[in-house]
């Protein structure tokens, strides 16, 4: 009989060779590659010390009048400072503003109870109740909470109240035009196909249009319903049937073998769908539904053109202001950031979720 | 519906287009039978099978399970899933929930059974196919032996009055066949009705009570083990066998 012996396991050859190897073999391995190293490294020197002179080392932050900024000929972050407010919470009453700090310190909690709890039921109930806590918040008119109209919301807590709804209302309803398109009934079938396709053959700023100016047309005179909701209602349905096309291409990867599996162990439709398919495909889709998240917030700008003041209609109308005129270039890097900084954060999260609801482990 | 008989075939024909896939089928499986189904690859082995729990349509003739009519009515075809199990050559677990979860889909939700009674359940069969230490793993950790270990647990779990195995050990690493197939032989010992598709011959040697073997989407000859490996009475049986068995 042959006899081995276990030969011994060693330990894999250590592969770092230093900082300057690293340059070399990455910056300066062939005269293209070095042409292209210093053609970046110039290109970075002409944008990145005159931005930093004009936003940092020139810049005038503290003060209240225009005259403060005269001095050192850079950034007026002055006027930003100066008009905070507005940009953040609109037309909003300021004593009433002390509402919508508190819906965001909700939020925060929100997050933590969403991170920190076990159970999928109370995670759905936590979110829910954070919604209509939120609502009431905004809106007001009930809990002895004044009502605040539409017309007064605008600046960044517009653009957030725009996006999430039109996310949150597009969501379900994306998943049931996905579903309906994949169904084999063919009535259901071809009412979903419309309804995706003709969304999708017209932009956005047309349905915003539509929803603004055509829509009333069809009510009897003396009905009217608020602008901001028309122009919700919109955007929700425009999203959903890109919702719609990004979870089919889920449900699309998701092989055949998994539905003859659910319907072999008795499940009914919505119980494959639910508990099963949709899973999956959701999870296939989280990188493409971020992508509508980030596009809708991008979208939310194109309110201005109903009359809504968005964050980016906030700046715009700020820096028409007679007393500030001239400070659009602060204005717009300032808007700049924040658009950055929310679709970055969508961005990032969206990678942690992936990670999170990944088992394909090895 | 004879009292002994748990399936009853009779002139089953399928069409998948232009397509004539099962002809003038006429199979009847008596209770606690098993029944391995063999024969070349495209000879409708597979679909006949999937028949039986209706993941497949039929144009004509009739199958009856358990005194249950297949036909479209959604009510029906519930009532034969819930008595038949079925296990998948793919195996097709559920790769984003945890084995235990896998297990527990279709006594929580079909059955309505409480989460608690339901892991027990599962552990016991989990148990049974010996790989309960995996419980809480997802199913890609998982070798494929013991996937379709788990697989074949995940169907018991139903306690289904009949088994339905799709050619089981067929997308497995060779070394991993023989701990699915004891598996099986165990299943045989207890008297639970199986229909197999396999190549395993020894596997049907061994437990199977009746083999049929189908070409061309027709049955060409069915015996009890003995007499189908030793006296195969078509060349067309007689010309598998060798191909099968010569090496």
């Amino acid at each position: 009989m042959a006899v081995y012996d276990m030969k011994p396991t060693k330990s894999a050859p250590v592969n770092s060779k230093g900082a300057w190897h690293w340059v070399r073999e990455n910056l300066f391995s062939s005269p293209l590659n070095i042409l292209l190293t210093f053609l970046g490294v110039g290109l970075l020197y002409l944008i990145i010390p005159p931005f930093l002179q004009w936003a940092y080392f020139d810049a005038t932050f503290i003060g209240s009048t225009r005259e403060d900024c005269a001095v050192n000929g850079g950034a007026c972050w002055v006027f930003i400072n100066y008009k905070l407010d507005m940009f953040m919470y609109g037309f909003y009453p300021e004593g009433e503003r002390w509402r919508l700090n508190l819906g965001l310190g909700l939020f925060v909690l929100l997050l933590l109870a969403l991170r920190y709890l076990k159970s999928t039921l109370m995670k759905f109930a936590f979110f829910n109740l954070f919604l209509v806590a939120a609502a009431i918040l905004t809106i007001g008119g009930t809990l002895g909470l004044e009502m605040v109209p539409t017309d007064r919301w605008g600046g960044l807590m517009l653009t957030i109240v725009v996006a999430a709804t039109g996310i949150i209302v597009a969501f379900p309803i994306g998943v049931f035009l996905a579903l309906g398109r994949a169904s084999d009934l063919p009535i259901i079938r071809s009412i979903c196909v419309t309804y995706i396709e003709f969304i999708r053959g017209v932009p956005l700023i047309t349905i915003l249009f539509m929803s603004s100016i055509i829509l009333p047309l069809f009510f009897p005179e003396g009905i009217t319903f608020d602008k901001l909701l028309r122009a919700l209602i919109g955007i929700a349905m425009f999203e959903a049937a890109y919702i719609a096309e990004n979870i089919r291409g889920g449900l699309q990867a998701i092989p055949k073998g998994q539905y003859e599996a659910a319907d072999a162990i008795g499940l009914s439709y919505w119980q494959k769908m639910g508990l099963v398919i949709l899973p999956q495909a959701l999870k296939v889709a989280i990188p493409n539904l971020v992508g509508v998240s980030i596009a809708l917030f991008q979208d939310t700008t194109l309110v201005l053109i109903i009359g809504l003041f968005d964050l980016l209609g906030m700046v715009r109308l700020s820096a028409a202001d007679s007393y500030w005129l001239g400070f659009e270039t602060e204005g717009y890097v300032f808007v700049t950031f924040i658009f950055w900084f929310f679709c970055y954060s969508m961005s990032r999260f969206s990678q942690r979720l992936e990670k999170r609801f990944n088992t394909n482990l090895q | 519906m004879e009292e002994n008989n748990i399936i009853e075939i009779k002139n089953l024909n399928k069409w998948y287009g232009d397509f004539h896939v099962l002809k003038e089928i006429n199979l009847t499986v008596k209770k606690g039978e098993i029944i391995v189904v063999c024969g070349p690859s495209g000879s409708g082995k597979s679909t006949l099978i999937r028949c039986i729990n209706r993941l497949e349509e039929f144009q004509e003739g009739s199958i009856v399970v358990d005194n249950i009519e297949l036909t479209h009515d959604i009510k029906k075809i519930k009532a034969v899933r819930e008595e038949v199990a079925m296990v998948f050559q793919h195996f097709n677990l559920f790769p984003h929930l945890s084995i235990l979860d896998n297990l527990t889909l279709s006594p929580m939700w079909v059955k309505k059974m409480a989460r608690k009674d339901a892991e027990a359940l599962a552990m016991k069969y989990l148990t049974r196919v010996n790989i309960a230490e995996q419980a809480h793993k997802y199913p890609n950790q998982l070798s494929g032996g013991q996937q379709q270990r788990v697989a074949i647990a995940r169907s018991l779990c139903k306690n289904p009055k009949i088994m339905l195995f799709d050619e089981p050990t067929s997308a497995l690493d060779p070394e991993m066949v023989a701990e699915v197939l004891d598996v099986m032989i165990e299943l045989a010992k207890e008297g639970r009705t199986m229909v197999c598709v396999t190549h395993e011959m020894g596997f049907a040697k061994k437990v199977a009570d009746r083999i049929i073997f189908m070409d061309n989407g027709q049955i060409v000859e069915e015996n009890i083990p003995d007499k189908f490996f030793k006296n195969p009475e078509s060349d067309r049986l007689k010309l598998f066998l060798e191909q099968i068995l010569s090496h």
